[in-house]
Order: C-alpha cells, then structure tokens, then sequence
C-alpha cells in the first residue's frame, strides 16, 4: 500500500489540520508515514502545501516525487492546479470551489473550475456552504477531507477517531461539529 | 516502547530533553523554531525546569549555552543557519576553550532560501571551528544523534554541530524514544584555565584541538553514522549525504542490491572511507544538499583518473535544494512528470495579514517619503520585510539583522538626507541598539522607525525581548525626548501620522519613531485563549 496524498491551500486555511487528523489515524493504523509542512514566510497568506506520504514499508524521501501523488486535497481550486505535476495519471483531485483572492489578476473562477474539470478523477466541493449547514463554518477543511477520505487508504472509522482525538481539548461540542463536517463531506463524495 | 509522530526539529528537542539537558537557548529562526517551542510546551521539561527561555539573539544563546556547559551540565543552542554567523563569535571560540557539560549546536539550514536571505551550508561552520558534524538524514536518525552528540561533547571535551536543513527540520515522521538520562550536576571545570584564552593559553588549546579534531574520526559515536554498502555493479558507486540519501534510495529502491553507496552523516569522516568506493568503481556520483562540502574535498586539482559527478560539474544543479527528480535526473533515471501547471495559475507571494500594523505604516511611510524621492528606506529582516512588495515597494535593502540602523548611517555619512531606516521590535533588540548608539553618539541626520509589533511575527509570534521596553532603551542609548514619537499605526491615524514622519525626516539629528500595534496574529490568539479561559 502506498498513498501518496499533496495537501494545498493559502497560508492559515488550515491545510496542517487535515494532516494531523490522517497522521493520527496512520499511527493508530501502523502505518508508515513521513509529512512534509511549510513553515515560515509563506505562511502569511501566500500559497502553501504539504507532501504526506502513507506507505506499508518505510519511506524514503520527505517529499513525494513528480507525477507520483495519488491525490491533491486542496482547500482552493487554484492552488489544486498548481501541483498538477505531481498528481499521477489515475490520481485524483479533491478540491474545494471557493477561492481565496487575495493578489490582483487572480483567474475568472469559471475557467479554474474549466481546468479542473480536465482531470479525469475530481471532486469540486463547496465545502464552505457544506461546513455552514453542518453547523461550523470553521470546518470546511474537515468537509474537505471527508470528502478526499474515499481514496485515503485508512478506515473512515479511524479518521473519526483521530478527530475526536484532536478536537477533543476543545470540548464535545466542537468534536461533534467536526465529526458532521466529516460524515458531510464524506456522503458528498458517496453521491 | 513510545513511538511519537514527530517534525525533525521535535525530534531534536525530544532527544535533548531525555538526554539529560539543563539548558535550551535559542533566538527564532526558520526553519529551527519549533526545537525551543516544543521544549517550552513540554511537560518533562517543566517538571524538570530545563531552562527554556528565548535569548535575545543566537550570540547571547551561544554563550549562555557555553556558560550552562561551564557549570557541568548539558546544553543545547539552535537557530538558523544565518544565525550561526551572529554566534560564530563565539562558536568557533567555543572549540578552543573545550565544553564542560555536554554542548550541542543545531544549525538548521535552508537550501532553496524558502525564508532566508542566502542558502550557506552549516557544515562549512563544523570544519571552520574543527568540531564534530552530525548531519542527519531523518528524524530518528536526529533523535538518536543527539544522545551521541552529548557523549561525544564530554568525551572530547568539544561543542558538536548537528546540521539540518528546511525539509528535515520541517517533516514529520514516527521516532521511537530511549531511555532518560538524568540531569548532571553542577561541577565547575577541572582545569581552572580552561576558557581563559589569552594568547599562551589558547595556543596551547588549539594544539590540543587540532589534536581532538583528528582523533574523533575514529570515534564509533561519530563514525558509525557513515556506512558503506556494496553492491553487484562496480560502475557507478554513489555518496550520499544527510538528507541526500533518502532522495537517493526514493530512486533506486529497487536496484539497491546493484550500486556501492557510502552514506555520509557525520563530519570529520576518515579518508578510506572514500578511498575504498573509489577504488572499487569507474565513476563517482556525489549527492549532498547544499554546497558541494564534500565533493570539493575529494576533487583533486590533479584528478588520477575516475570520474567525479556532483554540484561542481553540473550533473546536480549547483544552487537549490535536492528532490527526487533532481536526483533521478542525475542518475540518468526518467522523471515521469505529470500535468503542467495551466497558464492561468498565479503566483501567490506572502503578503501582509489583513489588519496588519505594519501594511498601515508603509502605507503613511510611502506617502510621508514621497517629497524626498525614493531610494533612501533601509529595512531589516522580519514580516515587515514583505513593505518590499506592491502596492508599497517601500524599502530599498534587507540584507541581515539590524542592518537597516547601520546601512542608513553610512548613506547618511554618503550625503543622502534624509536617510531612514525601518526595523522590527525583536530585531532592534537582536542587533539594532549598538547601531543605535552609533547614530547617537555621532549625531547620524537619520530617522529610525521601529514598527513595534510585540513579537517576533514571522516565525510565529515568539516572545519579543523588546516589548514594554523599547522606549525606555532608546532613551537609554540617549535618543533626545524631543526626537522620539510613538504613533499607532490605524488607518484613521494616517495623515497625523505622515506629518510626525515627515517632521522627523527633516530633523538633522537622530530621530526615532515608535509605530506600535500588537501583531494582528497574536492579538487573535491572545482574545481566543482569553475567551476560552472565561
């Protein structure tokens, strides 16, 4: 077994949450995993990703090599498309449609989604308007991997268990609301 | 056995807090931060008190660190690789009076200057100093490496560098933890003129550590990092170093069993090591992230013969850090490359948070600076380094901390009136005050704004030494009363503002300007940590 999994969005959009809930969820599994995260000046709004890699054997590299992700997670669809070179011929693309503008020019959004839509395997969620009908709208990126969980190579049952395990400090309630972004984002992808 | 999911610099941390450390000095720094972080959120090493407070710059950490190591016990400095420059003082220093207690360095590297000013390579330090050099190529391997790092330290009596870079540093993996040592006790040095270095003195240390130096080649702590592995084909045989090898074996995996690799994690190696791939293949392929350290070292001036593939020839790029396809394509492997980025995706740069204090002081420097052309805003490095970008284009250097005081000082002394400099609150106190006094003293036509943020913003909102205080050290270098405002950098205060800026332009003296507003970040965290506390 091999995931190989792109994470991407802006800086503060929470794409470390993401990893954190499957990091957890590989432990708990004896997974190997190896995640690579930006630190630093990029995070003050510039674009952002991160390599996580899930294997069954050990592994090598931090990063994972062009042409080789089995997925791109991404929390904005433009920032989807900027790691095209790594996503593999049969991989799939896991997007949120909302994009975040904050430089000048940035592309009309129908003709991102138009791009998108070229990648044989994609999901376009709005993962936003999702996370609001759940009841957070702070949890869109949990939306997100709920509905990229059907190619995570780890049962939906630990992932859960790894959001109760990282929400848990901040009270049932917000575990709650996490746990239904997740089923939510995870049925939008079943449909 | 525990087993934690931990990033390099975590690693590191963990390592040092169940060998034994007393003391954990640092300045911020990306990528090495998150080293002091994790041991000031740790609860060992509260139970324990290990000291753990920020120093004001890697120098001052450097030679706490070697006072904590006087006094016998065990004591780790980190910081970023151009953090390493500011502390080299005291660094190189430090391999001639010895060490005590155990005293390890982190110098954490960033090849591809992802957010840094230069890509220098740490490892150029270990040999400058003569002092061991771990160079890990991943996170257990750092955790393991520490625990030798302090014995080798106490055996040789000597600082050790533990080199990493931004993708080990910044990466997550599983490391399976040792046994805890205990804390040494306090123990003053036996030789009482050990870290006197008057001249007859310190001859006397350097013979012993070009003595040490040589010695500790054969040390098993250090050596036993660096491994030869054979293999069926005697063509091309490979060098790896640090985090070289793990691009390396993500290529070859498959055909391991073929190729002779000798991988290199620690620093100084013996000479046969690289003596025996070389007698046994054709060809030599060197991978090493960062400078060609160890390629240059076995190119002779006169080559006898094999060829020697590397940085220097081009078959690695010579600048930039390494990935798989860097490496597969050295190795002559295909890179199987996916889609194209599309044409219409945009760059996305780092930018200003919205709200940003600093955003609304450029936005009246611009203005209060116009008149007088552009040209003459020296600034310095931290979050207010991104005035450089549109729509402010409003500095004109960044070069190292606390640069802007003294850069603007010379222009001054050049003739360019006026001649301004911007500087952060933490990096005023890393290393703006002595240019300060310089102004002071020689009366310098400058201004110096300071945009006060009370803390260390870019990499994360660390605890700024200089908050509540800054004031009050200005005035203690002997800025005049008259000549130091405090403006608060809001929109609605904008046109006050340009007026105090361009009033203070004109004065032909020093002239400080305090711009002060907490970090839009911090502030965030502050409200929401104070709410759930309620």
């Amino acid at each position: 077994m091999k995931n190989d999994i792109i994470l991407s969005g802006v800086g503060g959009q929470g794409i470390l949450s993401i990893a954190s809930v499957i990091g957890l969820a590989a432990v708990e599994n004896n997974i190997f995993l190896k995640q690579a995260e930006v630190h630093g000046m990029s995070q003050r709004g510039g674009d952002v990703q991160s390599h996580l890699r899930l294997s069954d054997k050990n592994i090598y590299s931090d990063l994972i090599p062009l042409g080789k992700a089995d997925l791109i997670i991404s929390m904005e669809p433009m920032e989807s498309l900027r790691y095209l070179p790594w996503l593999s011929k049969s991989g799939w693309l896991v997007t949120n449609s909302n994009p975040f503008v904050n430089i000048n020019g940035y592309p009309p959004v129908d003709e991102i989604i138009a791009e998108i839509n070229k990648i044989k395997n994609h999901i376009i969620i709005d993962a936003d308007t999702i996370a609001k009908e759940a009841g957070s709208s702070r949890s869109g990126n949990i939306v997100i991997l709920g509905a990229a969980s059907p190619f995570i190579n780890i049962p939906f049952a630990s992932l859960e268990d790894a959001v109760r395990k990282l929400f848990g400090r901040k009270g049932e309630e917000i575990v709650e609301l996490n746990l239904k972004a997740l089923k939510a984002g995870r049925n939008f992808s079943a449909q | 056995m525990t087993k934690l999911l931990l990033l390099g610099d975590e690693a590191i941390a963990q390592a040092a807090i169940d060998a034994g450390l007393s003391g954990m000095y640092a300045y911020p720094g990306t990528p090495s931060t998150e080293i002091m972080e994790y041991i000031q959120s740790s609860n060992e090493a509260s139970v324990r008190n290990i000291h753990r407070e920020w120093s004001s710059n890697e120098k001052t950490a450097m030679e706490a660190a070697l006072g904590m190591s006087y006094a016998g016990k065990r004591a780790m400095v980190a910081m970023k690789h151009v953090g390493l420059n500011v502390a080299s003082d005291c660094f190189i220093n430090s391999a001639i009076t010895g060490v005590n207690g155990g005293m390890v360095v982190v110098s954490a590297d960033d090849p591809s200057m992802h957010s840094s000013q230069n890509e220098q390579d740490s490892r150029f330090y270990g040999k400058f100093a003569m002092v061991p050099c771990f160079e890990p190529s991943n996170q257990q391997e750092a955790y393991d490496m520490i625990f030798d790092a302090f014995e080798a330290s106490e055996k040789y009596k000597i600082p050790v560098l533990l080199r990493i870079t931004t993708r080990l540093a910044h990466s997550r993996s599983s490391v399976i933890l040792k046994r805890t040592i205990p804390e040494k006790k306090l123990c003053l040095p036996e030789d009482p003129l050990q870290y006197i270095l008057l001249p007859a003195i310190a001859r006397k240390k350097y013979k012993t550590l070009l003595a040490t130096y040589e010695a500790i080649k054969f040390d098993i702590r250090i050596s036993k990092y660096n491994s030869f592995k054979d293999g069926r084909k005697r063509d091309l045989g490979i060098i790896a170093c640090g985090i070289a090898y793990n691009y390396l074996l993500e290529n070859i995996e498959d055909i391991v069993d073929d190729i002779p690799i000798l991988k290199i994690s620690s620093y100084p190696f013996h000479k046969d090591l690289i003596k025996d791939i070389a007698h046994r293949c054709k060809e030599i392929l060197i991978l090493e992230e960062g400078y060609p350290v160890v390629e240059e070292g076995i190119r002779g001036i006169l080559d006898d013969g094999i060829n020697i593939y590397g940085r220097l020839d081009g078959t690695v790029p010579r600048d930039g850090e390494l990935n798989p396809a860097i490496v597969a394509k050295a190795l002559g492997l295909p890179v199987n490359c996916g889609r194209d980025i599309p044409a219409l995706v945009k760059m996305r740069p780092p930018s200003f948070c919205k709200g940003c204090g600093h955003a609304d002081m450029f936005t009246s420097l611009a203005e209060a600076v116009k008149p007088f052309g552009a040209g003459r805003v020296f600034s310095d490095i931290g979050c207010y380094t991104l005035g450089a970008m549109p729509p402010y284009n409003a500095i004109s250097s960044c070069v190292d901390m606390g640069a802007s005081i003294t850069m603007a000082i010379g222009a001054a002394d050049a003739g360019l009136f006026p001649s301004i400099a911007v500087i952060g609150d933490s990096t005023f106190t890393h290393s703006g005050m002595t240019g300060m006094l310089d102004a002071v003293i020689k009366n310098s036509p400058i201004t110096i704004l300071i945009s006060d943020n009370s803390t260390t913003g870019m990499t994360g909102g660390q605890k700024s030494q200089a908050t509540g205080r800054i004031e009050q050290i200005c005035k203690g270098i002997g800025v005049e009363s008259e000549h130091l405002k405090i403006i608060i950098p809001l929109h609605k205060n904008h046109d006050e503002n340009v007026r105090i800026m361009r009033e203070e332009f004109e004065y032909k003296g020093v002239s400080v300007i305090i711009s002060s507003r907490e970090c839009i970040q911090t502030a965030k965290r502050r409200k929401s940590s104070e709410t759930s506390n309620d």
